[in-house]
């Protein structure tokens, strides 16, 4: 959990990741085209792996990846993240975090 | 009807007896001419009148039964092939009952089960249109229409609830789109409809739209855009991951039993991968929802009432030419 928020808090956007699994891709492919340049932490490649999957399923993160934080914050996995964009608050609380400018 | 006709083998006797016959009647003809013959003329016409019609009904009767015989034929093919399919189903797990009462089963998530559910939750959408478009056409009152639209709404995140169940169970049959028309299917996008392109559509529609609104909607044909455009490329990387899985060590040498182990290995990896597909699925829809809402959140009551009518009629057009495109004469 504590490499986690190391982690989390350690850049604005932050995202854990699987390299085998596509629906990441997809939210690593949002934050790219918003601008936003996001740390990503793949948890097949992480020596605490499995521990770090354990601790963002304690968090509520169901699937555990992909597992976004924004400005330290827990946001949430996939479904959560395109609600935000849709609505408008994805775009503001990356601006809020210094993630993106504009 | 045939009937094992006796007749049927007697054409060619008729035949011989026939030549034998006009042989001695030409010859008889040769000789004097007297009543006996004349007679004798018209038993030989009847007769033969006789025989040619007792071939044409034997023929006839040939005709018939082959004709009958080819219809059992195909018969016995389209039972077999209902037997099976009623198998395919029992194994789904649909719960195959005379009084029709498929609805309730807790095992029935298969494709036909969706396919039931689907036309039920269309034929409630056209109901709750129609009283829509009496309240707008009769001028009703911000509160009723709100009702209704609320209605609408709640009606829609029915859809995307049974889909996301179906998916469950069978994301191709839900990818495939077999259970839309086949022009909507042409326009389909991951399981469903395009939420951008639907903006699209409705942007002219809506006006007047206040700076507010349009800046609003706006964002939102952006938002949505870009979503798709990010579930598009995950589902592309999905398939290039797929592909690659696939192809993997089919250039070894054949026979090993390691080459056996790889192949299992593989599959298995292929299955994981399968395994996400429904995952995009429900993103995609998703999408759908939330662009739905934060649509009716952006517009007032009465402009809703519009857009979601306006939704509804270019859904059942695009249904209604699909119709008539099968419908169609060919050559």
């Amino acid at each position: 959990m504590d490499r986690v928020k190391d982690l989390a808090s350690a850049k604005a956007a932050v995202i854990f990741t699987k390299s085998s699994c596509c629906m990441c891709h997809s939210i690593k492919s949002l934050f790219y085209e918003l601008g936003a340049s996001p740390a990503i932490h793949e948890l097949d490649r992480e020596v605490s792996g499995r521990e770090m999957e354990w601790a963002l399923r304690g968090l509520g993160c169901n699937p555990s990846v992909p597992a976004v934080f924004i400005g330290g914050r827990f946001i949430g996995s996939a479904k959560d993240v395109i609600s935000y964009h849709v609505d408008g608050s994805l775009k503001q609380m990356l601006i809020d975090a210094r993630a993106i400018w504009f | 009807m045939a009937d094992a006709s006796p007749r049927t083998d007697i054409s060619t006797d008729d035949t011989d007896e026939k030549n034998e016959r006009f042989d001695r009647g030409k010859s008889t003809a040769m000789v004097a001419y007297d009543s006996s013959d004349r007679s004798k003329d018209k038993t030989d016409q009847k007769t033969l009148r006789r025989l040619a019609q007792n071939r044409e009904a034997a023929r006839k009767s040939r005709l018939r039964k082959k004709a009958y015989v080819q219809q059992l034929e195909s018969s016995r093919l389209k039972l077999t092939q209902l037997e099976q399919e009623l198998q395919r189903a029992r194994q789904q797990g649909i719960f195959i009952s005379s009084s029709g009462d498929q609805a309730h089963s807790a095992g029935g998530n298969g494709a036909m089960t969706f396919d039931v559910e689907y036309a039920r939750w269309l034929e409630e959408q056209n109901r709750q249109i129609n009283e829509l478009r009496s309240a707008v056409t009769a001028h009703a009152g911000d509160g009723e229409l709100r009702i209704i639209v609320d209605g609408i709404m709640a009606h829609y995140d029915e859809i995307f609830r049974l889909k996301s169940n179906a998916a469950k169970n069978d994301v191709f049959h839900l990818l495939s789109g077999m259970w839309k028309t086949p022009a909507e299917r042409c326009f389909m996008w991951l399981g469903g409809f395009r939420p951008s392109e639907l903006l699209k559509l409705l942007v002219n529609q809506l006006e007047p739209l206040t700076e507010q609104q349009l800046t609003g909607i706006g964002n939102l044909q952006q938002s949505s855009q870009q979503a798709e455009d990010a579930l598009s490329q995950g589902m592309e990387a999905l398939q290039q991951s797929l592909a690659e899985t696939l192809c993997s060590g089919s250039l070894g040498s054949s026979g090993s039993s390691g080459n056996v182990a790889n192949y299992m290995g593989q599959m298995a990896m292929a299955m994981g991968k399968l395994g996400t597909l429904d995952g995009f699925i429900r993103q995609a829809d998703n999408l759908r929802q939330q662009t739905l809402q934060q649509m009716n959140r952006l517009l007032t009551t009465r402009q809703s009432a519009r857009a979601l009518l306006a939704i509804h009629d270019y859904f059942s057009r695009l249904r209604a030419l699909s119709s008539l495109w099968l419908a169609r004469p060919r050559e």
